[in-house]
């Protein structure tokens, strides 16, 4: 029997694999087609002070071998989330931590929004990097001072344990790390969507009614990799890995590279079986290596 | 809940030129769903990246579900190839659907493929009273009259062309109809799905009249069970999702 069990900054998870937030709603719609049995956590999809409405139509794009996306956060707010959404959640599933994602136009929004959060989440993850609302977000993740004053004002309102999910379009992450290390993050979440656009060429227009989008899925695994590898390379914080998860195989090189643990996002939309499919291949990999635990992979690449 | 069903094909034949019916064996589906919910299909063939395509269902009976659609695009291009025997992941029942019953006379607006739901609906509500109004670039878009006039639907054509029934939009039939059940004071209820120029003028209707009204969106969706928020409607409660809160919407509440 292999152990399962991962400890992702002080959220214990029964199984290593995750919901990548936006693509999981708010962690029951998919109850009957996923096997939520085999999950360790949902991510909940952002969520701000005050209701948001999202971007206009249209808000995505197929692309081969992907998504692009600018859906634009859509959302209900802290205070019908907390009396309605979570509660419904529980009811519906027990037995499956939920990761609260946040994002806000300031500091003090972040601050707030966690705070209120209080003990009704078992982790708070900060979305400082969304390619597709202007006001806020992304531009915290662009500058590691800045950085690190917000994770440090989310830091000082929860004792829940914090993952701070970070923007893969930067020239390093090892700044971004640090700051994130400073600010008294408990892990990290790698990756966001990488900035994409689609044009129609009939129409000479861009797809998105935003203009621009965020790009996940099959294609953007092998980025995420080695993002994950550099960010495990200088920091001994917990890393919950992201990008492009349609197979155990591509969940078992983000455990080498230097994952805790993995949340699979644009494969549910074809297959919600995934999440399964993932977990079973996991333990079957660690049984035919000789691992005992699904912690030992972490890290575990061999560079010789 | 949503389950996501294994079925088999067991049938898969032209329903026109460029139309297709599928037939597919999928009991679990079959027995829970409910006219104007719909079905979203991971298409065989299309690489495993490429989302799945959401379909209205024309039939659901005996374990069997039937989807009337028209190759499109990618996704149906790919569906249209696939064989009797083979698998096809069928994730539902999904959305809310059309009411089951109508205190009105039915009248059922359909454009093109439009009818597909129109068909479950009609077979479902079992009133005599039910009229079909269907309209169509060409005699070449009119779908499936035979199994209309095996319910014993009443069926009122247009065509633009002129190719089969009245010529023009199929508002020409329907405006006559309500002026003749307007004139005898009766009530009754609007049930749609096509294109949104038609949506849009039945809801229209629907709305001045103060009758009910029912209007089926078709919008491109990502994961079809309200979990992504990317097929979003207008209505006035705001952005919608098309997939959980429609695709069946009241008149009143669309925003266009």
């Amino acid at each position: 029997m292999v152990n399962m069990e991962v400890d992702l900054g002080g959220l214990k998870m029964r199984s290593p694999v995750a919901t990548a937030s936006g693509t999981f709603g708010y962690g029951f719609e998919y109850v009957g087609a996923v096997d939520y049995s085999k999950l360790g956590a949902v991510t909940a999809k952002g969520i701000r002070l005050d209701p948001w409405p999202g971007n206009q139509m249209p808000r995505h794009a197929e692309v081969p071998g992907g998504l692009v996306n600018a859906i634009g956060l859509q959302g209900t707010g802290v205070e019908h989330f907390l009396k309605y959404t979570v509660p419904w959640y529980r009811k519906q599933v027990p037995d499956v931590p939920m990761i609260a994602n946040i994002w806000g136009g300031t500091i003090e929004e972040y601050a707030e929004v966690a705070a209120r959060m209080g003990d009704a989440v078992d982790a708070i993850e900060m979305n400082v990097s969304c390619p597709n609302v202007k006001a806020g977000g992304h531009t915290f993740g662009q500058d590691p001072e800045v950085l690190c004053k917000v994770v440090s004002a989310v830091r000082a309102t929860t004792k829940r344990p914090l993952l701070v999910k970070l923007a893969p379009n930067v020239p390093s992450i090892t700044p971004y790390v640090r700051a994130c290390e400073d600010g008294g993050a408990n892990a990290l979440s790698l990756i966001n969507t990488i900035p994409a656009m689609v044009i129609d060429v009939e129409t000479r227009r861009p797809v998105l009614a935003n203009r621009t989008g965020g790009l996940s899925g099959r294609c953007v695994h092998p980025a995420a990799v080695k993002l994950v590898y550099d960010a495990h390379a200088v920091t001994k914080l917990p890393i919950l890995a992201m990008g492009g998860i349609y197979e155990a195989k591509d969940a078992i090189e983000f455990f080498l590279a230097g994952a805790t643990a993995v949340a699979v996002g644009t494969a549910t939309f074809t297959d919600p079986g995934v999440v399964a499919a993932v977990y079973d291949g996991l333990t079957d990999y660690c049984e035919r290596h000789g691992f005992a635990s699904v912690a030992q992979l972490t890290g575990a690449l061999s560079t010789e | 809940m949503a389950i996501n069903e294994k079925s088999v094909v067991a049938s898969h034949e032209d329903a026109g030129p460029g139309y297709r019916f599928l037939v597919l064996e999928a009991p679990r589906l079959a027995a829970d769903l409910t006219p104007g919910q719909f079905v979203h299909v991971r298409v065989p063939g299309l690489e495993s990246t490429a989302l799945r395509r959401p379909f209205s269902v024309f039939d659901a009976d005996a374990g069997r579900v039937t989807l009337l659609y028209k190759v499109v695009g990618r996704g149906t291009a790919a569906l249209s190839k696939v064989l009797v025997g083979d698998t096809v992941e069928v994730m539902g029942p999904l959305g809310h659907g059309f009411p089951s019953s109508s205190k009105g006379v039915p009248l059922l607006v359909g454009g093109g493929y439009g009818v597909a739901p129109l068909h479950f609906l009609a077979k479902r509500l079992k009133d005599p009273r039910a009229i079909l109004f269907v309209g169509g670039r060409t005699k070449d878009d009119l779908l499936a009259l035979d199994r209309f006039a095996a319910l014993g639907v009443d069926v009122r054509i247009a065509t633009n062309d002129g190719s089969a029934g009245e010529k023009g939009f199929v508002t020409g039939p329907l405006d006559a109809v309500l002026d003749g059940l307007r004139a005898r004071g009766e009530t009754y209820e609007l049930f749609t799905c096509g294109p949104d120029g038609l949506l849009k003028a039945v809801a229209d209707r629907a709305v001045a009249a103060k009758m009910p009204g029912w209007i089926s969106m078709d919008r491109h969706m990502v994961c079809g069970v309200g979990a992504c928020y990317a097929c979003i409607q207008k209505t006035v409660r705001g952005n919608s999702r098309c997939c959980v809160e429609g695709p069946v919407f009241r008149a009143e509440d669309l925003v266009w």
